[in-house]
């Protein structure tokens, strides 16, 4: 019996380490179901036998491989669902990332299968998978059943662990599949394009991260004189990379970096779940904003209720002659 | 061109969001008010009528929602929708994601749009999936979280964040685009457009006046069921420092730091 199939994303090469997590998740559930976990991967020549055979380290069986083009969600809508269809599978399961939430939404619409998405855990209970799904800004988490045969299940970041599981190379299996006339009438222009500067903030200590609540770009002089003073690198969140405050390769969170930095110092930062997905594994996280209200309190371990304008200079100024 | 913006009534930020344990179903009493994602697809809407690279004819804001839902309708509109949709009924009361998306999917298609907008999430779902269901119900491209949208030739150039940088991508229409927070700054209505906003047309469809097949609605229409409801992992609530004379609230940030080894 076929269990649980899973996508693995890839780009120049290399899988996505949130798809290698739920490629190592699925194939666990699968053992528990009593059934197989397979992965359907979708490109071009770069989808090399070796590579996607590679996907069997983390326990796929099976991978599903189709010509289609890449980066974006319906031609792999069109391809899972084939796939599921013709060959029985149950569940569907993502790694954390967009495409996963697209592709996941779409395959709910074509199968009428229930969805569960920014799921942190997934258990068997009798013989069917129910998703753990924190709600409403992680103030509960519902367990999720699903009703029918199939079901869909779309991972939070980074909640599903890489693990390989000393299995050898799983099997590929090529995939024809005629993709929907929908899907063919959005085409990738540019995929990857890096705005702004390199910087390294994964190999950092101590992150400054700064948010809407500098104000303007130029706040972010601010967290750069404190970064310098305690000895650490500058981030950003989603919000302010956008606006073109600063460049994408410092950004944190769902579409961002992961970090866990022994201290996390958030200015004007309201802690928005796609924010706290990338760095909430920080050992200390320190929290500096004007709204008491601000969801970042409920998990830092020291929150500033304050202007970032007048606490920011003087602390740079006490860190720097701290370390004299 | 027709554009349709999906909206949705929401409770208010301030209100504090429970779930009932008894329905097992957000507790949506209190203040409610329009997703404030939406506003940045309603304004999508309003910069593309008035960019002029294609002419909008009209712009209708749609919703699924209780009968006080047509209050977020009226915020739309006043906020530059031509009319509006309000699809309620008590058949849909309960309806995941999957029922939703085709409840949607369904009411969508009977105004034929050339564009679907919606913003990136709910703010009390937070399920960020909708645009993506209701497309594949149209058979319409569609892309989430756009950042940018330009009008060239009758596609749409649109740009984004995904896992490795910015994307762009040509999308033909008909399209279904959700938009991220950071497309636009949302303008304020005017009063006279709030004034307004009760006397421009506003159709009331049933589940039977559109069309929905009522056993794919509503409880018995959804694939998901919630199996119970348990509170989040503890973590031990963090210190908190009320800045009110900065010298002090310094030191104190520096001595925290300081016992935890972090000025070495």
């Amino acid at each position: 019996m076929t269990a649980i199939l899973t996508y693995a994303l890839h780009y120049q090469g290399e899988f996505n380490k949130n798809s290698l997590g739920a490629v190592s998740e699925g194939a666990m559930l699968a053992g528990e179901l009593g059934g197989e976990a397979a992965a359907v991967v979708v490109g071009g020549d770069d989808l090399t036998d070796d590579l996607c055979a590679s996907l069997g380290r983390y326990g796929a069986a099976k991978v599903f491989r189709a010509r289609a083009p890449e980066g974006l969600a319906q031609p792999v809508v069109d391809v899972m669902s084939k796939v599921m269809e013709d060959e029985g599978f149950r569940y569907a399961l993502f790694g954390g990332g967009l495409l996963g939430f697209e592709i996941g939404a779409g395959l709910t619409a074509r199968l009428g299968a229930g969805v569960t998405m920014e799921v942190t855990a997934v258990k068997v209970q009798d013989g069917k998978l129910v998703a753990e799904r924190p709600i409403l800004q992680d103030s509960a988490v519902v367990d999720v059943g699903y009703v029918g045969e199939r079901g869909i299940v779309i991972g939070r970041l980074n909640a599903f662990e890489v693990k390989e599981s000393g299995q050898g190379a799983a099997q590929v299996v090529d995939v024809e599949v005629q993709l929907q006339e929908h899907s063919t009438r959005a085409v990738m222009i540019q995929r990857g394009e890096q705005r702004g500067a390199d910087v390294n903030i994964e190999d950092a200590d101590i992150l400054v991260a700064g948010g809407r609540g500098l104000g303007n770009a130029e706040g972010f002089d601010l967290c750069e004189s404190l970064a310098q003073a305690l000895g650490g690198a500058v981030a950003a969140t989603r919000a302010v990379v956008d606006a073109g405050w600063y460049p994408y390769a410092a950004q944190i969170g769902q579409t961002g970096k992961t970090v866990a930095p022994k201290l996390y110092l958030a200015a004007g930062i309201s802690g928005a779940i796609q924010h706290k997905v990338g760095m909430q594994n920080a050992e200390n996280i320190v929290a500096i904003n004007k709204d008491p209200n601000a969801p970042i309190f409920e998990f830092s371990d020291l929150g500033v209720v304050g202007d970032l304008n007048k606490i920011l200079p003087k602390l740079t100024d006490a860190v720097k002659a701290k370390k004299g | 061109v027709k554009i349709c913006v999906l909206v949705k009534e929401v409770p208010d930020a301030a209100v504090e969001k429970r779930m009932d344990p008894n329905a097992k179903r957000l507790d949506r009493s209190g203040e409610k008010n329009l997703n404030p994602f939406d506003t940045h697809a309603i304004e999508a809407a309003m910069q593309i009528r008035e960019g002029g690279a294609v002419e909008v004819d009209e712009i209708v804001a749609v919703t699924m929602g209780p009968e006080s839902a047509y209050r977020a309708l009226h915020k739309a509109v006043s906020l530059g929708a031509d009319r509006s949709v309000h699809l309620t009924d008590d058949a849909l009361a309960g309806s995941d994601v999957c029922a939703t998306g085709y409840a949607l999917g369904t009411v969508l298609a009977s105004e034929s749009p050339d564009l679907v907008l919606l913003g990136q999430q709910s703010d009390d779902g937070e399920c960020y999936t909708i645009g993506a269901v209701v497309a594949d119900h149209l058979k319409m491209p569609s892309l989430t979280q756009v950042i940018k949208i330009d009008v060239e030739g009758g596609k749409l150039r649109c740009e984004r964040q995904a896992e490795y940088g910015y994307d762009t991508v040509e999308v033909e229409l008909p399209a279904v685009i959700s938009v991220g927070d950071a497309i636009n700054e949302p303008r304020y209505p005017s009063l006279k457009a709030i004034m307004g906003a009760k006397k421009k047309p506003l159709d009331t469809k049933s589940v039977a006046d559109a069309g929905i097949e009522p056993e794919r609605v509503g409880d018995e229409g959804s694939r998901t069921e919630v199996l119970a409801i348990n509170p989040p992992p503890q973590k031990q609530a963090g210190e908190i420092i009320e800045d009110e004379d900065t010298n002090e609230t310094v030191e104190r940030i520096v001595g925290w730091l300081e016992e935890r080894k972090l000025l070495a």
